[in-house]
C-alpha cells in the first residue's frame, strides 16, 4: 500500500509543480519588501510565513466565492527567492485545474486590507504584480479648508476698512463742527488744518514774527552807512 | 571736469531758495503727512526696494550667469549705479520737497513728462503685481491642511490611477497649472473667469486698500510688519534649510564661480542687471536736514544683502530638493535592478550600484536588457531651480512637501512672499496717488480715502484679465516689458535732468546745506559720467536685441508631444501692439511732452507774454501781520 502511495504522491507533486510555474496560466507573482516596510523589526520569511500566506489566500477565496471546500493545500507556491518573491496558483479542489485568474484577483482585492495587515505590510510593500490596487480617495471635508481661511481673512480686512473709513469721517465731522462753533467764516475749508493763504493758522500765533514775502528783504534796498 | 549745464533760466522762480527752506519746513510741519519716526521711513524705503525679485529673480540670474562670478559685477554695479541713483532721488526729493511730478516740473516744465512716465510705469507694474499676491494668497489659504493639496495627484474617475495630466507631469505642476490657473493653451484662448482666483484677487486688493487708505499714515504702521517679517522668515528657513540633507550642495552650486558660463551670453548678462538694479523710482522725502546720503547707502546695501541672503536660502532648499529627487531616482533604479533579478533587499546600495549593474549585465545580458534605468543627474535637478512663478509655486512647494511639518513651512513661506509683495505694492500705490494729486486732476476736496479707494477699485476691475484661463500669459508678458526698459529710461532721464538741467553745482550746494558736507568725488564722477553711461549701454543692448527678435512664450499644453516640457510658441501679432504700447508710452511721453512744452513756449514768446508767476498775497500793516 505504501509502495502504491509513493508514486501517487509524486505524481500529484509533479502535477502540482507543473501547475505552479512562473508565467503559468492563472498564476500570480507576489513580491514582499520586508526590510523597506519594517526596517529592523523585519521578520524572516520562512515556511511558517508561507503557511500563513496560503491560509490568507484560501480565506479570501472562501469568503469571496463561498466555496467552503477550498483548503490550504489548494494554494501552491513556487519559485521562492530571497527577494522575497514567489509565484502562486490556486487549484480547484474538485478538478485538477487552477482557478481562473479573474476569480482569484477579485477575491484578493476584496480582502487586500486583511492580507496586508496579517503581514504588517501595505499595498506598496506586499505587491501582487498583476492585481491593481484600488486607491483610496483622499478625504475631502465638505467645505474646502481654503474657503474658510479666505472667509476669516477677508472679513477681518473688510471690518478694518469700515473702521478706518468711519474714523476718518468721524474726524472730519468733528473738525468741521469745531470750525462752525468758532464761527470763523474765512477758515471754512474742508481740510483738517485751517490754512490762510498757505500758512497754517496756528503757526501764525507765535510771537516770533513772520517773514512777509510781499516785501523784499530790507537789507538790499538800503545802502550801508 | 566737464561742467556742462543746459540753460535753465527761470529755475529760480520755480524752486524755493535754501533760506526759505528752513522756514517753510517749520511752517508746513503740521500739514505735511509724515512718518512717526526715522525707523518707519527707513522701513518704508527698504520695503519699496526689496520685493519678490530679490527672492525669485536674483537667485536664478546669479546661478545662471556664473554663480560666484556674477556676484562681483553685481556688487560693482550696485556701487556704481544703484547707490548713486538712489542718493540722487532721495536728495532731489528732499531738496524740492515735492512728489514725483512736482520735482521734475520744478526743474524744468518740459520735464513733466518724466513724472507722468514714472506714474504710468508704477500703474502698469501695480496692475499686474497684485495678481501675483493674489496667487500667493491662494497658496496661503490652501496651506492649512495636512497633507498639502499639491503633494498628491487627484484620482481619475474610475479610481484606478491618477489623473493623466498629473501623472505625466507632477502633482505640484498639476496643482499650479490646472487647479490654480486652469491655464489654456494659448494667449488667444481667453476662456472664462476662475472664481477662486477672483476671490483671492478681491482679498489682495482689499488688503492693499486697508494698508494704503490714508497714505503714509497707514502704510507707516503696516511696514513694521511687512518689511521685517520677510527677514525673520528667511532666517528661519535658512536654519531649517541648513539642517536638511543636501542643502550645502545647493549653496555650492549657487556660488561656484563659472566665468565662462556667465560671459557666454553677454547680452542676457547685461540685461539681467536691469532686473536686479532698478526698482521703481518713487520720490519720497523726509525732513530737510535728514542725512539722505547715509539713507541711500544703507537702503542699497540692505537691498544687495537681501538678494544674496535670499539666494542662499533659496538654493539651500533647492539643494535639498535636488538631493531628494536624486535619491528617489537612484532608489528607483536600485529597485528595478533588485526586482529584475529578485535579489534580497539591501544588497544593492548607492555605492555598489554600478558594480552590481556591470556584474548582472555580464551574467545575464538578456534579462538585463529588458530593464529600463532612469538617468539620475544631480546637476540637472539643481538646474531645475528656475525663476519667477516656476521657482516659487512649483519647485519650492515641492521641496516643502518633502520637509516634515510641511503646512507650517508652507504658511511661513507664503506669508513672507505676501509681505515682500505688499511692501512693494505700497510703493506702486504711492507712485500713482502722489502724481495724480500733483497733476491736480483730482479735485482737492476729495479725501485721500476716496482717491485710494477709486484707484484700487479701478485697477482691481482691470485686473480681471488675469483671472481668465490665459491670465498667466498676460502677466508674464507685462512682467517682461512693463518694468524693465521704461524704468531704465526714466532713471536715465532723472539723472540727466538733475545733473545737467538742474545743475550739479547747485545740487552739490543743496546737499551741503541738507547733509552738512559737499558730496565727495565718488558721487561727482558717478553722477556725471559713469552711471549715465552704464544706463545707456544697458539700454542699447536691450534695444538692439529685443527689437530684432521674434517674441516667444512658453505654453502649458498637455497635448504637446514633449509634455511636460513647455512648448515655445510665438506671440500672435496683436501682442506686439500691446508691447509697443506698454514700453513705448512711458518712454515717448518724455520727449513728446518736452516737445509740446517747447512749441507752446515758442508760441507764447511770439506774443511777448510771460507766464504768470505764483505769488502769495499776505495781508500786512506796517510789517505786522493781522490775524
Amino acid at each position: 500500500m505504501l509502495v502504491a502511495l509513493f508514486p501517487t504522491l509524486s505524481l500529484v507533486t509533479v502535477i502540482h509543480a507543473q501547475l505552479c510555474q512562473p508565467d503559468a496560466e492563472n498564476a500570480f507573482k507576489v513580491r514582499l519588501s520586508l526590510k523597506t516596510a519594517l526596517g529592523d523589526k523585519a521578520y524572516a520569511w520562512n515556511r511558517n510565513e508561507e503557511y500563513l500566506f496560503k491560509a490568507m489566500v484560501a480565506f479570501s477565496l472562501r469568503t469571496f466565492s463561498n466555496k467552503e471546500t477550498i483548503e490550504i493545500s489548494n494554494v501552491l507556491l513556487c519559485n521562492i527567492t530571497k527577494r522575497v518573491s514567489f509565484w502562486f496558483v490556486v487549484t480547484d479542489p474538485s478538478k485538477n485545474q487552477t482557478l481562473p485568474a479573474s476569480e482569484v484577483q477579485e477575491a484578493i482585492r476584496m480582502n487586500r486590507n486583511r492580507i496586508n495587515n496579517a503581514f504588517f505590510l501595505n499595498d506598496q510593500t506586499l505587491e501582487f504584480l498583476e492585481i491593481p490596487t484600488t486607491l483610496g480617495p483622499p478625504t475631502e471635508p465638505s467645505t474646502p479648508i481654503w474657503i474658510i481661511i479666505f472667509g476669516v481673512v477677508f472679513s477681518l480686512v473688510v471690518v478694518g476698512i469700515v473702521l478706518l473709513i468711519m474714523s476718518g469721517i468721524h474726524k472730519q465731522r468733528r473738525k468741521s463742527k469745531a470750525l462752525t462753533e468758532t464761527g470763523d467764516v474765512e477758515d471754512k475749508y474742508e481740510t483738517v488744518v485751517t490754512i490762510e493763504n498757505g500758512i497754517p493758522c496756528d503757526t501764525l500765533d507765535s510771537k516770533e514774527g513772520r517773514i512777509n514775502r510781499a516785501f523784499a528783504a530790507d537789507g538790499e534796498k538800503l545802502t550801508s552807512l | 571736469m566737464v561742467r556742462l549745464v543746459l540753460p535753465n533760466p527761470s529755475l529760480e522762480n520755480r524752486i524755493t531758495t535754501l533760506d526759505e527752506l528752513e522756514t517753510i519746513e517749520k511752517e508746513e510741519e503740521a500739514s505735511r503727512p509724515k512718518w512717526d519716526n526715522k525707523a518707519q521711513y527707513m522701513l518704508t524705503c527698504i520695503g519699496f526696494c526689496v520685493g519678490l525679485g530679490n527672492v525669485w529673480r536674483f537667485p536664478y540670474l546669479c546661478q545662471n550667469h556664473g554663480g560666484g562670478a556674477f556676484m562681483i559685477p553685481f556688487l560693482i554695479l550696485l556701487v556704481l549705479e544703484g547707490i548713486p541713483l538712489l542718493f540722487l532721488e532721495f536728495a532731489i526729493g528732499q531738496r524740492l520737497r515735492k512728489g514725483s511730478v512736482g520735482v521734475w516740473t520744478s526743474i524744468h516744465p518740459a520735464l513733466k513728462g518724466v513724472g507722468i512716465a514714472s506714474m504710468f510705469v508704477s500703474f502698469m507694474v501695480g496692475f499686474y503685481y497684485n495678481t501675483i499676491i493674489a496667487w500667493v494668497m491662494w497658496y496661503f489659504f490652501n496651506s492649512f491642511q495636512d497633507p498639502l493639496p499639491w503633494s498628491t495627484c487627484p484620482l481619475n474617475q474610475n479610481k484606478t490611477g491618477y489623473v493623466e495630466e498629473c501623472a505625466r507631469s507632477s502633482s505640484v505642476d498639476y496643482f499650479w497649472y490646472r487647479e490654480t490657473l486652469n491655464i489654456s493653451t494659448s494667449i488667444n484662448d481667453s476662456g472664462y473667469i476662475q472664481w477662486w482666483i477672483l476671490l483671492c484677487l478681491t482679498c489682495a486688493w482689499s488688503v492693499l486698500y486697508v494698508c494704503t487708505i490714508r497714505g503714509i499714515e497707514t502704510t507707516g504702521k503696516a511696514v513694521y510688519i511687512t518689511s521685517t517679517l520677510p527677514y525673520i522668515v528667511l532666517t528661519i528657513f535658512l536654519i531649517r534649510g541648513l539642517t536638511l540633507k543636501g542643502a550645502t550642495k545647493g549653496i555650492e552650486f549657487l556660488f561656484t564661480p563659472n566665468v565662462t558660463v556667465g560671459l557666454r551670453n553677454v547680452v542676457e548678462y547685461v540685461k539681467s542687471w536691469t532686473q536686479v538694479l532698478f526698482s521703481d523710482s518713487k520720490v519720497i522725502y523726509s525732513e530737510t536736514n535728514n542725512n539722505c546720503e547715509m539713507d541711500a547707502v544703507i537702503v542699497s546695501v540692505i537691498n544687495g544683502f537681501t538678494s544674496v541672503y535670499a539666494a542662499t536660502v533659496v538654493y539651500s532648499i533647492i539643494g535639498f530638493r535636488a538631493t531628494e529627487k536624486y535619491d528617489d531616482c537612484f532608489s528607483q533604479n536600485i529597485l528595478t535592478l533588485t526586482n529584475g533579478f529578485d535579489l534580497p533587499e539591501g544588497n544593492i546600495t548607492q555605492d555598489n550600484f554600478e558594480y552590481m549593474k556591470a556584474l548582472y549585465n555580464a551574467t545575464d545580458p538578456a534579462a538585463f536588457a529588458q530593464l529600463t534605468f532612469r538617468t539620475c543627474d544631480m546637476n540637472s535637478f539643481l538646474k531645475e531651480g528656475g525663476q519667477g512663478t516656476g521657482l516659487v509655486f512649483i519647485v519650492f512647494t515641492e521641496a516643502i512637501t518633502k520637509m516634515p511639518l510641511s503646512p507650517l513651512w508652507s504658511v511661513l513661506f507664503f506669508i513672507m512672499l505676501f509681505c515682500l509683495g505688499l511692501s512693494s505694492m505700497f510703493g506702486n500705490m504711492e507712485g500713482v496717488v502722489v502724481p495724480l494729486l500733483d497733476l491736480k486732476i483730482i479735485p482737492e476736496k476729495w479725501p485721500k480715502d476716496l482717491l485710494t479707494g477709486l484707484i484700487c477699485l479701478g485697477t482691481y476691475l482691470l485686473a480681471f484679465i488675469f483671472t481668465l484661463n490665459s491670465g498667466q500669459y498676460w502677466l508674464s508678458l507685462l512682467d517682461g516689458y512693463a518694468g524693465s526698459i521704461p524704468l531704465l529710461v526714466v532713471a536715465f532721464c532723472e539723472m540727466f535732468a538733475v545733473v545737467y538741467i538742474y545743475g550739479v553745482d547747485r545740487f552739490n550746494k543743496d546737499i551741503e546745506f541738507m547733509v552738512g558736507h559737499k558730496p565727495n568725488i565718488f558721487w561727482q564722477i558717478t553722477w556725471r559720467v559713469i552711471s549715465p553711461i552704464i544706463m545707456l549701454v544697458i539700454f542699447l543692448f536691450y534695444f538692439v536685441t529685443e527689437v530684432s527678435k521674434e517674441l516667444k512664450y512658453s505654453v502649458w499644453d498637455p497635448a504637446y508631444d514633449k509634455f511636460p516640457i513647455a512648448e515655445e510658441k510665438p506671440y500672435p501679432g496683436w501682442v506686439y501692439v500691446v508691447v509697443v504700447f506698454v514700453v513705448g508710452v512711458p518712454c515717448l511721453i518724455i520727449p513728446l511732452f518736452a516737445l509740446y512744452k517747447f512749441i507752446r513756449n515758442c508760441y507764447q514768446r511770439k506774443h511777448d507774454q510771460q507766464g504768470l508767476v505764483n505769488a502769495y498775497s499776505v495781508p500786512s500793516v506796517n510789517g505786522e501781520l493781522k490775524n
